[in-house]
């Protein structure tokens, strides 16, 4: 049943090319439905960001209108990198990181956790060949009674705390790194979890609102339905709608669920975090790297638990900034990226004046875009319907 | 019935006296009342035993249909067992929610209805009473009561599939899933079948706890306790303390899904992490009770086959405490995901790998025990020594788990499942079979196959590593658990694990014909076959013990 197509795959470049074309040539134009869609015109007004590459982008002959994520030539503008972002086959490791908090921990378990657990598997090991062989009966036929020795129980107790502090200093650096929230000028995305797929919302970009399905393979789909093509994705990975997320720029995660508790994960971001309806879990993480990047559903959720995969591409800030006209949202507000930091509702030890934070909400916009109080358990706010359909536009 | 022959060496001095009471020591009762009614801990430990055999093949029937599933990508065979199951062609969904029915099934047989029987009911039964010189359990009825607990526990488990479309919430049964998101009557069965199996767990472990302290020999103090005894008694502490929190998570489940009540839904001010917090509450002490005991029954088997008393007894006995006291203050390590506070994330962080202290301080003390010993290797020994390895490279892969921002990587994935299968399928499960192996002379009287069962080891030894070391890969590259179909990405380590899968089985093979054939041609064993090692109380019976045993209570010096 699982049959690959990838001797398809390898001719197939133009051909993607042109099913991408044919896809985002349908709703292009029309807003997301949202209630309080703003007027797109407004978009990338922005000193800092510039559109320009997209719009001026020539047309190919099909005379498909521009999408921000198809190159001069109408080709995605993000390909999958095959080494980076998805599993591969018969790897012992961790995917590569493409996150600072990624390689942080990337650099822990390879440098740190599995040289330490390998010397202790190997110690035990050298201990008991060494036992089994000096102690057989046939070389010691008659045992010692010696059963206490309290300096070496002493050493047997403290060396394991010793290896544990050391452990414990960079786990506990790495919390502390993985909860630093988001700063100012952050992007942030709300992914909901539903029974078997994902909204998104960007609710400082004009509320733009993404659903994201599974693509079926070709011999499962519907007459007309879109199937997956290896532009979009491996088998089981690739969605018909990507969220489309800036590199460079902190991004402020939240996330929640419309029915039973999911979990939004991304391995090469070192990100997981559980979708739990009536909570607001939120983190953050900057994408360092232009990409494309796969994740799974990662907590049991009923039938299709396999089947509501997460994809994400990475672009630079301005391409991000005419994906988001494209849909059209909107940039919040004309400022770069700034230092400031949002004050966290709530948050353990938030040093923020009081000044300070009006500044920030000044420079970002409304408060209620700012990072969702995590102390508040309010209800879910749901993704309103699920068009369900096949994919649309800016793929 | 001369059965206090005793040996040289011996740290027990039993009296000769219960001669006299010979002629009624071995009256047995009827077949009926002797299987279906019984107070005799150890035929209701057999009974325990046969039990846990049988969910065994089940459980582990189960987990070969999962491999055989997953041994390609894509979906093979769901289908094809929903339509048997059901009756006629099956949805796709109704398919892949046979997935979830099943690896919820394994999780629960395993845990509830196979390590737990085998170990507390079955090994702790037959011999702790035996250990500390008592005639019986404090509760001989209420030790019946327990077993028989188990029956329906296991008919309503196993029969949830059939009314309905089967349990499919995972063995941690999460709300919402578990509640609005899964109706029928398939998991409320099983949510039933959990509350009895709890109520027998906490009724044994009230048994287990009378008996051990008010029932020891004249001269058994707490600190000449067999660690096989300790083991026992820290593990009913666990089930007596983590059960009842269960018990009462799961009865909101079951009004949060029958009676309009809202828990664990925030729509009625309730929350579904309440789930996971009284979940683990209990889960977290729960995998301890499915350990300790085997930790116990392997300091007997070393120490027997070294002819060495064991090595720092005073601390594996308190590092067995130690690990049950903090094992129920480290249960939100299975939540890292769940978006827990920073602070409430490092110290279970840190409470977490402080387990591994004591931990440490049992392997140690199990090679030091070995040090210097005289050591012959017998088959329960080969399995002991390999739980000691197996079980290491088990803790050290917790140990990375341990540490929350790492989680972030590893939850919910294979790294976890392996994880896991190390301290239980390697680990727990080789301490039953080195206990197996190591009494089965005394219950039945008989000699296993040492051939046999060397060869079952070896066998399962290869098998469960190329099953479950994979798995470490797996989820390394990110693959996540409890999927019945997977990226292509993910099929080589698959294919492997599956066929590690068909070598186990082989082993269990060898097991079960070196079962039948034992106890059909097996030797006698004689009181004692492994020599002076072997010095707890249970040798200086014969083999079968009597029927009722310590009629005059051994004295210990």
């Amino acid at each position: 049943m699982p049959k690959r197509m990838k001797a398809l795959a390898i001719a197939a470049g133009m051909g993607c090319a042109a099913l991408s074309g044919v896809a985002s040539a349908t709703p292009a134009a029309p807003p997301a439905p949202q209630t309080a869609a703003p007027a797109p015109q407004a978009a990338a007004e922005g000193a800092g960001v510039s559109n320009t590459a997209p719009t001026s982008a020539a047309a190919p002959a099909t005379a498909a209108p521009t999408s921000p994520l198809l190159a001069q030539d109408g080709a995605p503008a993000t390909t999958i990198d095959p080494n980076v972002g998805l599993p591969i086959d018969g790897r012992f490791g961790l995917q590569p990181q493409v996150t600072k908090n990624g390689e942080f921990a990337h650099w822990m378990h390879n440098d740190v956790l599995v040289p330490v657990i390998t010397a202790i598997c190997v110690l035990v090991l050298l201990l008991l060949a060494w036992v089994v062989f000096r102690y057989r009966r046939a070389a010691n036929p008659v045992p010692s009674k010696t059963s206490h020795n309290t300096l070496v129980e002493v050493l047997w107790t403290l060396g394991p705390v010793v290896v544990l502090v050391l452990i414990a200093i960079p786990s506990i650096g790495l919390l502390q790194a993985q909860f630093k929230p988001a700063p100012a000028g952050a992007v942030t995305l709300k992914a909901i979890g539903n029974q078997w797929y994902w909204t998104y919302q960007y609710p400082d970009h004009g509320g733009i609102e993404i659903t994201a399905n599974m693509l079926k393979e070709k011999d499962q789909v519907a007459p007309g339905e879109r199937a997956r093509t290896d532009a979009d994705g491996p088998r089981l990975l690739a969605v018909d709608n990507r969220i489309v997320l800036p590199v460079g720029v902190p991004i402020r995660l939240i996330t929640t669920s419309n029915d039973v508790i999911h979990s939004w994960a991304i391995p090469a971001f070192w990100m997981k975090l559980d979708a739990v309806p009536g909570r607001l879990n939120e983190t953050s993480f900057t994408i360092e790297k232009p990409g494309l990047y796969f994740g799974q559903c990662s907590e049991l959720c009923g039938a299709r638990h396999a089947f509501m995969p997460i994809a994400v591409q990475a672009v630079p800030p301005a391409q991000f900034a005419a994906w988001v006209a494209a849909k059209g949202g909107k940039m919040p507000g004309s400022v770069a990226p700034s230092a400031a930091v949002i004050p966290q509702p709530g948050a353990e030890g938030s040093k923020v004046e009081a000044t300070q934070a009006n500044a920030a909400e000044a420079v970002t916009g409304p408060a209620d875009n700012m990072a969702a109080p995590a102390q508040s358990p309010s209800s879910a706010q749901g993704a309103t319907g699920n068009p369900a359909g096949p994919g649309n536009a800016g793929q | 019935m001369t059965d206090t022959a005793l040996h040289p060496g011996s740290a027990f001095v039993g009296h000769e006296d219960h001669h006299h009471a010979h002629h009624d020591a071995d009256h047995k009762p009827g077949f009926f009342a002797r299987w279906f009614l019984s107070t005799n801990h150890k035929d209701i430990g057999t009974l325990y035993l046969i039990f846990a055999i049988v969910a065994g093949i089940i459980g582990g029937g189960i987990s070969g249909l999962m491999r055989a599933e997953l041994r390609e990508p894509g979906i093979q065979y769901l289908g094809i067992w929903a339509g048997m199951l059901h009756g006629g062609a099956q949805s796709l969904d109704q398919s892949l929610h046979l997935w979830n029915v099943l690896i919820t099934a394994h999780g629960l047989i395993m845990v509830f209805f196979m390590v737990m029987p085998a170990m507390i009911g079955g090994f702790g039964n037959w011999f702790v009473p035996i250990m500390i010189g008592a005639p019986d359990m404090a509760f001989p009825r209420m030790n019946n009561v327990s077993f028989w607990l188990l029956i329906p526990a296991f008919t309503l488990l196993l029969a949830s599939p059939f009314f309905g479309s089967g349990a499919g919430v995972g063995w941690t049964a999460y709300a919402p899933l578990s509640t609005f998101g899964e109706p029928g009557p398939s998991v409320d069965m099983a949510i039933l079948s959990l509350h009895l199996a709890g109520a027998s767990s906490i009724l044994g472990a009230i048994n287990f706890i009378t008996t051990i302290f008010n029932m020891r020999a004249p001269g058994m103090t707490l600190h000449k306790m067999p660690l096989f005894v300790w083991s026992v008694l820290v593990t009913a502490f666990l089930l007596l303390l983590s059960l009842p929190v269960l018990a009462a998570a799961i009865t909101m489940l079951l009004t949060d899904r029958n009676f309009g009540t809202t828990f664990f839904d925030p729509a009625g001010g309730g929350d579904p992490i309440l789930y996971q917090h009284l979940f683990w509450f209990f889960g977290h002490p729960e995998v301890y009770i499915m350990i300790l005991p085997g930790f116990g029954i392997v300091s007997q088997i070393i120490a027997t086959f070294s002819r060495k008393p064991v090595f720092g007894y005073l601390g594996m006995a308190y590092a067995m405490v130690a690990i049950g006291v903090v094992g129920f203050v480290v249960w939100a390590h299975h939540m890292f995901a769940t978006g827990l506070s920073v602070n409430t994330k490092m110290y279970f962080t840190a409470a977490t790998m402080i387990i591994a202290v004591p931990t440490g301080i049992k392997i140690f003390s199990w090679i030091a025990t070995m040090w210097g010993g005289s050591l012959s290797f017998k088959t329960p020994m080969v399995w002991a020594i390999g739980f000691i390895f197996m079980f290491t490279v088990g803790g050290v892969t917790g140990v990375v788990l341990a540490n929350g921002g790492i989680d972030d990587y590893m939850h919910d994935t294979y790294y976890v499942v392996a994880h896991f299968h190390y301290v239980l399928s390697l680990g727990a499960v080789f301490a039953l079979f080195a206990g197996f192996y190591y009494w089965f002379p005394k219950m039945s009287g008989k000699m296993y196959s040492e051939l046999l069962g060397q060869l079952h080891f070896w066998v399962f030894f290869a098998g469960v590593n190329l099953l479950f070391f994979p798995m470490h890969f797996l989820g390394l590259q990110g693959m996540p658990r409890r999927y019945p179909d997977y990226p292509d990405a993910f099929a080589l380590w698959n294919k492997v694990a599956t066929h590690g899968y068909e070598i186990m089985a082989a082993g269990m093979a060898i097991f079960f014909i070196n079962l039948i054939w034992s106890l059909i041609a097996g030797k006698p064993a004689g009181d004692n076959p492994w020599g002076e090692g072997a010095t707890t109380l249970e040798w200086t019976l014969t083999s079968p013990p009597p029927y009722h045993q310590f009629e005059t209570l051994p004295r210990i010096d």
